[in-house]
């Protein structure tokens, strides 16, 4: 048995007990139910169009503008039915516009000629939706990566705490235990984000929302190679992290460093996401990469080699870090007695091979 | 198989603290090797090196006449002084998965975890989760985890400690089964009683060092000054005027003595049974607890 097939079994176990998790299950649950409840939603509550009283005579134009049209006898009943509430709006003679205490602009655009528009920059995005994007991107990768990073240091101090870790080891590699428990975590992170995204886009083409859909697809496209790479980066650290631990108890206080590392990135890309020096900077730091540059893609802000480059950067760093992560995995697993420093596990290569 | 598990000039430093100095011995096939020492001593650190937990310093572990290798390893069975398993697991499913970690395809691993489970009394409850198991079942759980892989090689640090009666005369009767299989088996334990009953060779350590190795009665007969008990007839006192005689226990008609190294045992007898009738004269074989004490002293 190689490295390659421990890491394979190391990574089954993981993925198994964690599919038996309730808190797991439940917590996708809930994310699947924002997700369709994010997509479906808001266009249900948008309404239905302004309904507006007319005469006979006044109405073709404004059903053409797809309003709800009332035929009404006359102006008098017209304006009538808007004292009653029955309709929003009335058009009278004049022609005039007629409301309770708000002007019903898609009746007023219907019945208004407007001059020709020419867009120099079509694939501009809606304000609305350029301000969300990035929340999302940058909200989908911190949540993902923090959560699944505690449950991979979790697993790694159990198996420390329970001590069945001198078992473990004097079967398979060290690093094979790494990367089953780096490998099982992105399987898995990258499943329920990919769940999420499946009812995300069925939501969306309910809710008659799917031109935002080609919008985002080549930013989605660039977000899966950038957060499977980021992700492996952080889930080494998490391990480390971890390994210096020695009771459940300590997660906090060994994990520091990596909650910085996921939290400054994140609150960085919210809140400079309309600073292109900055996000520029971001897209290529390997812990904000992840974020900043589907980001930078999706604003239309960003050349076509700049992603590849960025994804080298961020593919180097986290090899990087994966060694580094298993060495001092590797240095501090044994040690029980007490929290490890970071200094001592790293000068420390207990095992063999 | 007539393989050997050879330790060779192991050198082992914890910072500035030697743990292990020179450590040579051998666990030979189908011997049960007892591995003795006071807390301390390095025998925990000596099994892991074996089962290259820890790297040595320097010297070297070799299998059979060579140097091990971590395939050699995956077939040692190895129950660390520490013991846990996966607490949210059931044990037949972990028993299974450390069987699989060392080597064995899916059907093995689980056949030989239904009749491991079955052989040390947990078939009933190996789908429970270990966790919910008594103290007493939890050891068992951990036996069955050492030996699913059919182990070559058995090291076992402290396997008796904490087992009810019932776990340790199972664990006796599965070790003694694998030693006559051929296996080398070394365990280590501080009841002396214990390693007394059940060990074929003897392993002393103290300080690190390797104080004594050797087949128990080589030990017995090479580390102790002569001694013997004389029974008499009537009051045994006048033992204690012998020449050379250095008198252990005194009561009434029974004594103990030693005689220094070499010494001739025979004109005590002579002079006893110039005096009477001798009931009884034999040597006495000193007890582990005694040959403990004296090399590692």
């Amino acid at each position: 048995m190689n490295v390659t097939q421990a890491t394979r079994l190391v990574a089954e176990r993981e993925i198994r007990v964690k599919l038996r998790d309730r808190t797991f299950l439940f917590g996708t649950l809930f994310f699947l139910l924002i997700a369709a409840a994010g997509t479906i939603l808001p266009p249900l509550f948008a309404g239905s169009p302004d309904t507006v009283a007319v005469t006979q005579e006044a109405a073709g134009p404004l059903r053409d503008a797809g309003l709800d049209v009332r035929v009404v006898a006359d102006d008098r009943a017209a304006e009538q039915a808007v004292r009653d509430g029955d309709v929003d709006a009335a058009v009278v003679a004049g022609p005039k516009v007629l409301a309770m205490d708000d002007s019903p602009t898609d009746v007023v655009q219907a019945l208004s000629t407007s001059p020709p528009v020419q867009l120099l920059d079509p694939d501009a995005v809606n304000p609305v939706v350029a301000f969300l994007v990035p929340f999302v991107f940058a909200f989908v990768f911190f949540i993902t990566s923090q959560t699944f990073g505690v449950q991979i240091a979790q697993s790694v101090i159990e198996e420390k705490q329970t001590r069945i870790v001198e078992i473990l080891v004097a079967a398979v590699p060290v690093r094979a235990l790494l990367a089953g428990k780096v490998v099982a975590g992105a399987i898995l992170a990258f499943a329920q984000i990919a769940l999420i995204a499946v009812v995300a886009v069925i939501g969306l083409q309910i809710g008659d929302s799917g031109g935002l859909l080609t919008l985002l697809a080549p930013a989605i496209g660039w977000f899966v190679p950038f957060f499977l790479l980021g992700f492996v980066l952080l889930a080494a650290m998490w391990a480390a992290a971890g390994a210096l631990a020695n009771r459940q108890e300590d997660i906090a206080a060994v994990s520091t460093p990596v909650q910085l590392a996921v939290m400054l990135p994140f609150f960085a890309v919210i809140f400079l996401n309309d600073n292109d020096t900055a996000m520029r900077v971001l897209s290529y730091v390997p812990f904000s990469s992840p974020t900043a540059m589907p980001l930078r893609l999706f604003t239309g802000n960003a050349a076509g080699w700049e992603p590849i480059v960025s994804l080298v950067i961020l593919l180097v760093a986290a090899g990087a870090f994966l060694l580094a992560g298993a060495r001092v995995y590797e240095g501090s697993l044994l040690r029980t007695n007490g929290r490890t420093s970071l200094l001592t596990a790293w000068r420390e290569r207990e095992t063999i091979g | 198989m007539t393989r050997t598990l050879r330790l060779d000039g192991v050198d082992r430093s914890f910072g500035d603290r030697q743990v292990l100095k020179n450590v040579s011995f051998e666990v030979a096939a189908g011997r049960m090797t007892g591995f003795v020492g006071a807390n301390g001593a390095g025998k925990t650190t000596t099994m892991r090196i074996i089962l290259g937990v820890l790297s040595a310093d320097a010297g070297e572990v070799s299998w059979g006449g060579t140097a091990l290798t971590r395939q050699d390893r995956r077939r040692f069975g190895y129950m660390p002084e520490e013991r846990g398993l996966y607490p949210k697991m059931t044990t037949r499913e972990q028993v299974a998965y450390l069987g699989r970690l060392h080597g064995l395809d899916a059907a093995a691993a689980r056949r030989a975890t239904d009749a491991l489970l079955d052989r040390v009394g947990l078939g009933e409850r190996g789908n429970d989760l270990l966790e919910t198991l008594s103290l007493g079942n939890q050891q068992r759980a951990q036996i069955a985890a050492a030996l699913v892989h059919d182990p070559e090689v058995l090291v076992l640090d402290e396997p008796f400690s904490g087992l009810d009666p019932l776990a340790v005369d199972t664990v006796v009767a599965v070790l003694r089964e694998r030693a006559s299989a051929g296996a080398p088996v070394l365990f280590s334990s501080h009841q002396l009683d214990v390693v007394e009953r059940l060990c074929d060779d003897l392993v002393i350590i103290g300080d690190g060092e390797i104080r004594a190795a050797g087949s128990r009665q080589q030990l017995r007969d090479s580390y102790t000054v002569p001694r013997y008990e004389l029974v008499v007839a009537g009051d045994a006192g006048w033992v204690r005027d012998h020449p050379g005689v250095t008198l252990v226990e005194l009561d009434g008609p029974r004594v103990v003595f030693d005689l220094p190294a070499g010494g001739d045992e025979q004109p005590v007898l002579q002079a006893a049974l110039d005096r009477g009738p001798v009931r009884a004269f034999s040597p006495v074989s000193p007890s582990l607890t005694e040959i403990f004490r004296e090399v590692t002293q």
